[in-house]
């Protein structure tokens, strides 16, 4: 495996633990707004993580598009329906609800058990192992995304701005109201 | 730290797949299909260190997805909360037969 100094992975396992403890307090927090906040953390600690992968602007994306803007439309909505208080019925399913999710997570753990033994598949996909930072070093940080992006993937990157558009007509029909769309 | 990151990526996606079965509430279940899809995200990361650039362009992609999910999902919710004043699941099953 690669050499890491112990800087590095002291740092990414901080990270990382700070992330799953955030992620669990988040899914068991009853008020929304709370919830939402804790996930802002995990979202923090994974932009952390994404720099330390060699992936800066995917970091800085993570934490404008997601830490930012997504997660102010859901607390926009989280306080524009007045949900912000923890709603007096638990909302948390019943036993049945329980076991099924500790089943599934134990088997989807399962299958990262097994997978983490096998290691990736070295194939002609691999590339080398400082091709990346021969890329940022050579493009820069945005360059070595945008380079990609704009000249393999160019069509999937103009399909987007369809999908947005749809998304942005699919809003304001879904959120108008009634009496208007009636006439 | 290729282990490392698959390893984390697969315990959030286990802590919001957890988040989504056990919840009633709709908001918190969108929320916890974010932080899938951010496991999500960390695995291409991870592995664009080994398979080159495309998997960080597709983390742009799936955060478009995101975006587009997001707006669309909440546009719902605005417009269930406005007929029946809740969100939680137990009094939106009209869908059911």
């Amino acid at each position: 495996m690669d050499n890491y100094g112990l800087f590095y992975q002291f740092h990414f396992y901080l990270f990382g633990i700070i992330a799953i403890v955030a992620a669990v307090t988040f899914v068991t927090r009853k008020s929304p707004v709370a919830a939402a906040m804790w996930l802002v953390v995990v979202m923090f600690c994974l932009a952390a993580e994404y720099v330390m992968l060699d992936a800066q602007f995917i970091a800085a994306m993570q934490v404008l598009l997601y830490a930012g803007a997504i997660m102010v439309i859901f607390l926009f909505v989280i306080m524009l329906l007045n949900l912000g208080e923890a709603s007096d019925i638990a909302d948390v399913r019943g036993i049945w609800g329980k076991l099924l999710a500790g089943f599934v997570g134990l088997v989807l753990l399962a299958e990262v058990g097994v997978l983490t033994r096998t290691g990736i598949p070295s194939g002609k996909f691999v590339v080398g192992r400082d091709y990346l930072g021969a890329q940022l070093a050579r493009y820069g940080a945005v360059g070595a995304v945008a380079k990609p992006l704009y000249q393999d993937y160019a069509l999937a990157f103009e399909l987007t701005s369809v999908l947005l558009l749809v998304a942005i007509s699919g809003a304001v029909i879904l959120g108008r109201k009634e009496s208007t769309s009636a006439r | 730290m290729l282990a490392e990151s698959l390893g984390l990526s697969a315990i959030l996606f286990v802590i919001g797949v957890i988040g989504v079965l056990t919840r009633r509430n709709a908001i918190i279940i969108f929320l916890c299909v974010e932080l899938m899809l951010n496991a999500v995200n960390l695995t291409f990361v991870a592995l664009s260190r080994y398979y080159g650039m495309g998997g960080q362009v597709f983390v742009l992609f799936v955060m478009t997805v995101a975006a587009a999910e997001a707006a669309v999902g909440l546009a719902i919710i605005i417009s269930i909360f406005r007929h029946k004043q809740t969100v939680d699941l137990r009094n939106i099953n009209v869908m059911k037969g």
